[in-house]
Order: C-alpha cells, then sequence, then structure tokens
C-alpha cells in the first residue's frame, strides 16, 4: 500500500473508486483533481446510494416549471408568476456546531431559491433531537433555533412554519431541515446551465477562506463517531448581512438581464458548481484560481476550489457585460471578479495564474460516479428500543396532559417566538394559528399554503405506511386552510445505506413516497438526501421529510385550528381508524414495535377534497388535521388556542371498532376535526360528535372517558419554555 | 402627504413601511447615500439589520449621508418616525434619549401584543369598554429592544409627555424600563417604537391599528 | 502602524442579561464560584494616529450613555 492510495481513502474514496478515476483520467490524478473527484463523488455530492431509487419518483406535471436537477423546483401560481422551493439538510455540520450549522443551513436554501431568480418570502424548517433531558439535546436545539433565528431573521425572510420533535435516535445525529419558498415572474427565471462559448465566469459574493474545507466527504460520507470536535475547523461561518446583499444583487443583475446563468456554491464550493454548470450545459469551464478573491493568506490550489466558504454565487456574464456586473456588485457592497472562461473543452480545468494545475472531464467528474445499488433486508422486529415514562395506569385525563406535555407534542411556541414570521406582509396564517403556513400572493390574485411534515418513528414502525402517511399528513394540513397541492419536495434523512436495515428502510420509503405522489398527482419537483446518519448506538428513525406548497384562490378564507364561537357544532371527518401503533402514547408507555395499517389514500385524498371545498366555501369555522397525540389532542389544541372549551363524545369513532384508548389517543391519516354550523357540517357528511364552549374539555369515550380543566390543558402545552431551559 | 423610508444595507422592513405610508400619502425609497430629502414630508427610519446590527444595532447607519440630512430635517421640525432599528438609529444619533438593549431574555422575541399610546384618549383597561379601542395591537418583533436610560432621564421623560407608547400591562417583551415602548423628542416631532406599525395594516395579515401611528405622525407634520 | 485594542463593556448597574445567561449556565457545566460575568466586545486596530482613538470609542465603537471602554496600546508604543 502506497502513500497514494491511503490518500484518496482518508478522503472517502474506495480503491475502486479511485481506479476509475484513474481510467476516466488515463493516468493518477494530483492533489487538487484528487480532491476535487472526492467531493464530487461523496455520497453527498453524487447520491450514489439513492440517485436509482430516486428515478422512482413521479416529477412531471402540468404545473411544473423547473424540476428536479435545478437549484429549486418551481410550480406555476399564475398570472406569469411561479413559486420555487426546495428543502435541504445540514444535518451533520448543525450536531457539530449547532448555531452556525443551522444558520448556514439557512443560508444555503436561500441560494438555492434565489439562484433561480426566486426572491426568498419565507423559510420553515423541521428539527429533530434526542429526547429533552438531555443536555446535549437541549444545547442543539438551543443552539439551532438561535441559529435559524439569526440568519433568517437577519436576512429578512419571515419563518413561517415547521415541526420540532424529540426521539432518542436522534441524540448523536440531530436532523436540521431547512425549507425555502420563493417567487419569481416564470420569464425572469433562470436555469443552472452554463452556455455560450467564451462567456466570463464571475464569482460573486462574499471572500474565499478555509470556511469547510472536505466539509462534504468527511462530515457527510461518514458516521459520526468519538473525537468530533476536532471536525469543528471545517464548519462553515454564516454571515446573514452579506447574503442579504449578495440576494438583491443577484435580484437586480437577473432583473437586468446581466445573466446567462446563475448557480449558488454549496457542498464542495466551486468545483460543484463549475462542474454542475458545466455539465448542465454541455460545456467546458477554465477556472484561474489566483483571480478569487481570498480571506486567507497562502491558500492552495485544492483549498480554494473545495472552500465552504459561504454567501458566494457563481454567474456566466457575457463578455460586453462584465463590467456593468462588476459594478452592481459594487453598488450593493459585495465582491465580484472574473475568475474564468466557458469554453467548448468538455472538461473542467484549474489554472493558478495561467498554468494548469488540474485538468478533469466535466462527465468524469460530475456523472461518472459509480451508483450503488442497495442490498436491503427488512430487519427482525423492532430496533429502536423502548422507555417508559409515563404508567398505564394513568387516567385518560392525566394520559391526555401527559401528551400534551410531551415535547413531540407540545405547542413549539418558545421556538416559534424566535422568528421573524411577519415581515414581506405576506403572512396571514403564522405560525401554530392553521395547520399550514399561509401567504398571500397578490401578483397572482390568490395566496399558497405550505406546510413541511414528517414521522420518523412511525417510518421507524413501518417504511411503506409511515412514508405514505408523511404525504398525506402534508395534503390534510393543506386541505385545511383550503389549498390544493401543488408540488412536493422532499429530504431523505437515513441511516448508513451500506448497511442492510437502513438500506431497506430507504428502498421502501422511496417507493412509498412515488406511490402517494402518483395518487394524490403531486410531483416531486425537487429535494435532498443525507445519509449516514448513524452514531455508536445505531442508526436514526428513517425520516423522510416532506414540504409541500398549494394555492387557495382566497387567503380570507383560510381556516385557522381554533374554534372560533361557542355553541359550534363539532364534527369528525375523514376515513380515520385510529390505532395505538407508532402512536406518541404507545411511545411514553414504552411500548413501541413494527406495524403499522396501510393507509386508503384514495379515501384520504377525497376527504381533503371535501374539507377544502368546504374551507373554500367559507362554510367551516375551524379545521384542524387528527395528528400526534391522536384525536384527543386534537381537540385539546383547538380548545386551547381558542380559550374555549368542548363537549364531546367519541361513540361515532368507537363505532368504526376501536377502544376507548384508541379512540382517545389512537393515531394515523384521515382525520379531520371541525367546527362549525350544524347544518354545515352535515352537509359534508361529517359524524357530529359534540360541540363548542365552556372551561373544561370534556370527552365521553366508555370507561376512559374525562373532563380537564381548560386552564390545566393550556399549561401542559405550553410546558417547552420551562423544559428547554432545565439547566 | 410624502414619505420617505430610508433603505440601508442591510435594512428589511423597509418594504413593508413603503406599502404603509402609501396607504396614507405618497411614499419613497431614500437610499442610504442620498441626502437630498427635497420633497418630503416625513421620514420613516425602518426596521430590519443595517449593517448587520454589527457594533451595536444602529451604530453604523446613524453615519450614513442621508441620516445626516434627517438631524437635519429633525432640527429643522420635520416629523420623523423610527421603528425597531429606526429607533436604535435615531437614539445612536442622538435624536432621542436612551438607548435600546439585549432583551431580558436574551432572544429575539416576535409577538403581537398590546400597545398603549399616549395620545390622551381615555384608557380604561378593568371597568367596560371606551367607544375607543385604548390599546393597539401591534406585532414586536426585536432582539434589542429593552429601552433604558438613566433614572433622571427616564423621570424627564414621564414629566415632559415624551413617553409615546408603553407595553399593556403583562405584555413587556423585552424588560424594557416602565413598560416603555417607543418615545418622543422634547419638540415632539421625532418619536421612535420598537413594535413595528407597518405590520399591521392590513386586516388580512394582522390587525389595522398600526395606521393610527402613521397617521399621528402625518398629523404632526400637518401641524407645521 | 502601532496596535491598539479596546475592550468594551456594559457599564455598572446596567442589567447584563448575556452575563447573568452564561453566569447561570456554568454549574451545569462543572464550573462553580463564578460570580459577576459581564460580556462585552473587543476591537482590535491598527491605527496611525493613537490620539484619535478616544474620539473613535466616543463615537463609534462605544455607546458612552451605556457602555464603559478601555484602550489598550499593543506595541507599547506611546
Amino acid at each position: 500500500m502506497t502513500v497514494e492510495t491511503a490518500k484518496h481513502r482518508e478522503l472517502g474514496l474506495t480503491d475502486s473508486e479511485f481506479e476509475l478515476i484513474v481510467e476516466k483520467l488515463g493516468r493518477e490524478p494530483n492533489d487538487v483533481e484528487l480532491a476535487m473527484f472526492s467531493l464530487l463523488w461523496s455520497e453527498h455530492c453524487a447520491y450514489k446510494h439513492s440517485r436509482k431509487l430516486l428515478r422512482r419518483l413521479p416529477t412531471e406535471g402540468e404545473r411544473v416549471v423547473m424540476g428536479p436537477g435545478e437549484n429549486a423546483g418551481a410550480v406555476d401560481i399564475g398570472n406569469g408568476h411561479a413559486i420555487a422551493f426546495k428543502v435541504e439538510s445540514h444535518n451533520h455540520p448543525s450536531a457539530v456546531e449547532p448555531f452556525q450549522g443551522a444558520a448556514t443551513g439557512v443560508g444555503g436554501i436561500l441560494r438555492d431559491v434565489f439562484a433561480l431568480g426566486a426572491r426568498p418570502i419565507a423559510i420553515l424548517d423541521s428539527l429533530r433531537f434526542g429526547e429533552l433531558d438531555s443536555v446535549r439535546s437541549r444545547h442543539l436545539l438551543d443552539g439551532a433555533v438561535r441559529g435559524i433565528g439569526h440568519y433568517g431573521n437577519s436576512i429578512g425572510v419571515p419563518n413561517v412554519g415547521g415541526e420540532i420533535y424529540f426521539e432518542a435516535p436522534y441524540e448523536h445525529n440531530c436532523l436540521v431541515n431547512a425549507m425555502c419558498v420563493g417567487i419569481a415572474r416564470t420569464e425572469d427565471m433562470v436555469r443552472a446551465a452554463a452556455a455560450g462559448v467564451g462567456n466570463a465566469v464571475v464569482l460573486m459574493g462574499a471572500s474565499t477562506g478555509r470556511d469547510g474545507i472536505g466539509g462534504a466527504s468527511v462530515l457527510a460520507s461518514a458516521e459520526l463517531g468519538e473525537g468530533d470536535d476536532a471536525k469543528r475547523p471545517t464548519v462553515q461561518i454564516g454571515d446573514p448581512f452579506e447574503e442579504s446583499k449578495v440576494l438583491e444583487c443577484c435580484l437586480e443583475l437577473l432583473g437586468k438581464g446581466l445573466l446567462v446563468s446563475l448557480q449558488d456554491l454549496g457542498a464542495a464550493g466551486l468545483t460543484s458548481s463549475a462542474g454542475e454548470m458545466a455539465s448542465a450545459g454541455g460545456v467546458g469551464i477554465d477556472l484561474d484560481v489566483a483571480r478569487v478573491p481570498l480571506r486567507e493568506a497562502d491558500m492552495e490550489p485544492f483549498e480554494i476550489m473545495v472552500s465552504e466558504s459561504q454567501e458566494r454565487m457563481l454567474g456566466v456574464v457575457e463578455p460586453a457585460k462584465v463590467a456593468e456586473v462588476i459594478a452592481v456588485c459594487a453598488k450593493w457592497q459585495t465582491g465580484a471578479a472574473e475568475i474564468g472562461v466557458v469554453t467548448d473543452s468538455g472538461r473542467v480545468r484549474v489554472l493558478r495564474d495561467g498554468e494548469v494545475v488540474g485538468d478533469m472531464p466535466v462527465e468524469a467528474l460530475v456523472d461518472g460516479c459509480p451508483l450503488y445499488d442497495l442490498s436491503p433486508a427488512e430487519p427482525a422486529g423492532w430496533m429502536y428500543g423502548n422507555r417508559a415514562t409515563v404508567s398505564r395506569d394513568a387516567t385518560s385525563g392525566e394520559t391526555l396532559l401527559d401528551l400534551l406535555g410531551s415535547p413531540s407534542v407540545a405547542s413549539k411556541r418558545w421556538a416559534f417566538e424566535q422568528y421573524d414570521s411577519v415581515v414581506g406582509s405576506r403572512t396571514v396564517r403564522r405560525p401554530e394559528s392553521a395547520d399550514a403556513a399561509v401567504l398571500q400572493v397578490p401578483e397572482a390574485g390568490n395566496a399558497i399554503a405550505v406546510s413541511i411534515d414528517g414521522n420518523g418513528r412511525r417510518v421507524a414502525c413501518d417504511p411503506y405506511a409511515g412514508t405514505i402517511e408523511a404525504v398525506l399528513e402534508c395534503a390534510q394540513n393543506l386541505a385545511c386552510v383550503g389549498a390544493e397541492p401543488l408540488g412536493l419536495t422532499n429530504c431523505l434523512n437515513f441511516g448508513n445505506p451500506e448497511k442492510l436495515a437502513p438500506a431497506w428502510q430507504l428502498d421502501r420509503a422511496v417507493s412509498a413516497l412515488a406511490e402517494a405522489c402518483e395518487a394524490l398527482g403531486v410531483p416531486v419537483v425537487g429535494g435532498n438526501v443525507s445519509l449516514y446518519n448513524e452514531g455508536p448506538e445505531g442508526p436514526i428513525y428513517p425520516t423522510p421529510v416532506v414540504g409541500m406548497v398549494g394555492e387557495l384562490p382566497d387567503p380570507a378564507r383560510a381556516c385557522g385550528s381554533a374554534f372560533l364561537h361557542e355553541g359550534d357544532a363539532i364534527a369528525l371527518l375523514g376515513p380515520f381508524e385510529p390505532s395505538l401503533a407508532g402512536a406518541e402514547l404507545t411511545k411514553l408507555r414504552g411500548e413501541l414495535d413494527t406495524g403499522l395499517p396501510q393507509p386508503d389514500v384514495a379515501a384520504v385524498a377525497a376527504a381533503c377534497a371535501t374539507v377544502r371545498e368546504a374551507v373554500r366555501a367559507g362554510k367551516l369555522s375551524s379545521a384542524h388535521d387528527v395528528s400526534d397525540g391522536g384525536f384527543a389532542c386534537a381537540l385539546a389544541e383547538s380548545a386551547i388556542a381558542a380559550g374555549i372549551g368542548c363537549r364531546v363524545d367519541l361513540q361515532p369513532l368507537r363505532e368504526r371498532g376501536c377502544s376507548p384508548d384508541e379512540a382517545l389517543f389512537g393515531e394515523g391519516p384521515g382525520g379531520f376535526l371541525l367546527s362549525g354550523s350544524r347544518e354545515a357540517l352535515e352537509s359534508l357528511g361529517a359524524t357530529l360528535i359534540g360541540e363548542t364552549g365552556g372551561t373544561t374539555i370534556e370527552v365521553a369515550a366508555g370507561d376512559r372517558s374525562f373532563t380537564v380543566d381548560l386552564g390545566a390543558a393550556e399549561s401542559a402545552w405550553h410546558s417547552l419554555s420551562e423544559r428547554v431551559s432545565e439547566v | 402627504m410624502r414619505w420617505g423610508v430610508l433603505q440601508f444595507p442591510g435594512s428589511c422592513d423597509e418594504r413593508d413601511a413603503l406599502h404603509a405610508c402609501s396607504l396614507v400619502g405618497d411614499a419613497r425609497l431614500l437610499w442610504h447615500e442620498e441626502r437630498d430629502l427635497e420633497g418630503i414630508d416625513a421620514v420613516v427610519v425602518p426596521g430590519g439589520f443595517s449593517y448587520g446590527d454589527y457594533l451595536r444595532a444602529g451604530a453604523i447607519a446613524r453615519f450614513s449621508p442621508a441620516m445626516e440630512a434627517v438631524a437635519g430635517f429633525a432640527a429643522a421640525g420635520g416629523p420623523v418616525l423610527g421603528i425597531c432599528n429606526g429607533f436604535q438609529v435615531l437614539c445612536e444619533a442622538g435624536l432621542l434619549p436612551g438607548a435600546l438593549l439585549l432583551n431580558e431574555s436574551t432572544r429575539f422575541t416576535c409577538r403581537q401584543l398590546d400597545l398603549i399610546p399616549a395620545d390622551g384618549t381615555q384608557i380604561d383597561l378593568y371597568r367596560g369598554k371606551s367607544s375607543r379601542r385604548p390599546t393597539l395591537s401591534i406585532p414586536a418583533k426585536h432582539g434589542e429592544g429593552r429601552f433604558w436610560a438613566p433614572d433622571e432621564v427616564l423621570d424627564r421623560l414621564e414629566e415632559n409627555g415624551q413617553v409615546a407608547y408603553r407595553y399593556a400591562p403583562g405584555q413587556n417583551p423585552n424588560g424594557s424600563a416602565r413598560d416603555i415602548a417607543g418615545v418622543r423628542n422634547e419638540a415632539g416631532n421625532v418619536v421612535g417604537l420598537m413594535p413595528h406599525p407597518e405590520h399591521a395594516v392590513d386586516p388580512l395579515t394582522g390587525s389595522t391599528d398600526g395606521l393610527r401611528v402613521f397617521e399621528a405622525v402625518a398629523a404632526a407634520g400637518a401641524r407645521r | 502602524m502601532p496596535r491598539a485594542r479596546v475592550l468594551i463593556r456594559p457599564k455598572e448597574g446596567i442589567l447584563d442579561p448575556q452575563g447573568k445567561a452564561v453566569e447561570r449556565a456554568l454549574p451545569a457545566l462543572g464550573f462553580e464560584g463564578i460570580e459577576h460575568v459581564h460580556v462585552g466586545r473587543m476591537v482590535e486596530l491598527d491605527v496611525e494616529d493613537p490620539a484619535r482613538l478616544g474620539e473613535l470609542c466616543e463615537k463609534l465603537l462605544a455607546n458612552p450613555l451605556i457602555e464603559d471602554y478601555e484602550i489598550e496600546q499593543l506595541d507599547g508604543a506611546g
């Protein structure tokens, strides 16, 4: 074993991958080339274990303007405008340095959206940590929320929704998935493909330092082990002020038609953006690293090519327009440097002061990475352990309070109050006021709804059914505000794909995602995969996170989830068949096991349509999807938010064949909790179960009936802030 | 009424402020390098993170050419409204007394809350309703909004009627002295407040109580 | 060029929530017997004319209403 071959292994390449590179180059790669290949051929950039699976996903639709493969996806919203959106993960960096990891996750997804020419108008985030009794998890939660708030608030994009879960399998590998939504005039949108041989390549934004060097291959393609403090220097530091200037600058450049194409610099920095732009355009690129504005002295060519310094964008510009581009950048006080040229060589060439220091075929670099098949095998039984924290002897009233106070179920007000949710004046429905965020779109005379959802624990019980549920959850949330889904983005967070069980989970989940999207007629317009989320104690729960954007004609009709009037009737609508399998209560009782009922996608879709039309017609006072904690929690949430109690009899639900416990706390898709006039609810075919009013939550459910004081329920539901500040 | 809304690198609520002003007059943006306030009847220094809040919130923005022009405008009695970061800029510039410090919770807080305007309205929060609602429902969203001044200065502000807005009892989001949410200068033409009236002008996105803040500034301008 | 360091700290008597938050977090991390924590800022700069530092501090680097500052010449010059 020579020193040479050991180097490639340190960078994450297998021996056979190295040999393939040698074959494609016709020689051994030098250091610059080896660094670039190691990053672009890493799991994080090349998707080598997932790309074949992702081909199963439906990506076409008549409203699709940009599909997978561009910086973000986009759908037509009407009147010549498009809504761009995407979700991305920043899991490994956040587990090491949560503030900067989460902040730069937001920065990165913002850049993906404005790289299309879309102005970002909303951020959502999906976070998962270990249980809150762990000091580490409290530290990660605190840092991540501060980081997301810091970046989003500073740049002036509202954070309008999200979710936070606390489960032991995420203790070593937290999940930070950030979603961004933007708006653009469809004809102004720009693609990433470099074009025009002889055109200049211009680097804009912040100067280049040593941030995140080796980040992609070192952090995201390997499991986190002991001593990951030593990985701290590779975490990127974000500057939202710089990004705000770069954003305005890029939008002005695009508005003036000064850019042929635009790409953001994310994982693997200049290497990936230049490579991907060249590949998409079928051209070549020459870059001179001596012309890259540097923040640190004496950076080597390979460092410059793989640096992950933030807030940088790469543009292709016609030579005659370069001076004007530089002038616009100067106006916005952000950097600009002409660093290269588009060629017809089909190669990426790296030069230093005119001398070639790296020369690779584009195709080999960007598309030449081998794609691997998984070797999936279903694990025998539940592999994640159990821990009981509530007693089976608790009364149902006590159980309700336990569930409402359970950090995964409880109000996330502690977190979302740290985010600006109103800047931009579009937010019609703020966090936790409705099941989905609603933003007005005066440009198209309508509005959009956005939701981000996933439930790793239920996917662990049954990856197929659990993933279908995640898609249905999103669709139900959109229906509650009267929105029809237009497109979906997803982030697949899984363990080590080279191991049997995570491979099986990933395979099943992608197939389920494809089935659910086809059945609902919702195309996948983009997404992200994060693998190798495993620690010394095993993999995370398999966690497909789904983000959906929908449209609604009249934002004034978007229903909230809180009851509106005393004396309204309450009803259940939809094919809801609650089961305790995979439920939050089952987790708290320490009784989790494999298996979930199979969802009836068509029936749930029909219920969504009914609720959607009723909301649009203004027939309802409130609409709330039944999810974590089951029906009793959904009731309590609608009551607490309104300060209005309720009296309900769950006998009609029990007649579907479930026990009192299942009726109260069982979970599953297809349940809508509605309130309004009796006549309106009956006209929808909903099942009347009670009415709003009073200061207690009173539920009749056989021998598990209970009455809970509204004030006690509210205290339990708002207990997260105390739990977080326990020092 | 012709409004000028300042725009610094890092401002983010200036477009919302521009829209709100255009509901009560004509409005245009003033780039931070402009010194010309020709034709402007009232100036708004908006919210956001001018210059990234680097060093101290508002500390760098106050030296911009536009702010120098605003200082002259204010000295001549022109109405100036500072919102959130704008309030911070005006304090740093010495156009308003006191300073805005880190929230007591050390966290950014975004919340709809009730403000009590000191405009002479009879406030009777506990016994029945007055014909005009005594409080304004307006969102606050800031990390450094704790108003502070030495006790002698606070006493003087109270005596002179310079406390323009106060948080309703129990709703102080940042620990500011005496629940102060906004203050006026002695002459009364410069007002700063931490909450964001420009985010309370559309019933679709919240309340419309914010319009009253702009109307009050417009009325002060009209009296010149 | 001479190099200087300016230390800026919150004035005594003004609530310093950052300092308090740090102080409160210390015992859980295994640090006992630490009190009166204050968090401030440090600015380092090369300055041609050190005589102007006072003015720079008063006007920009510190807010004299709420902060105290201390200037340190780093090269031993002046």
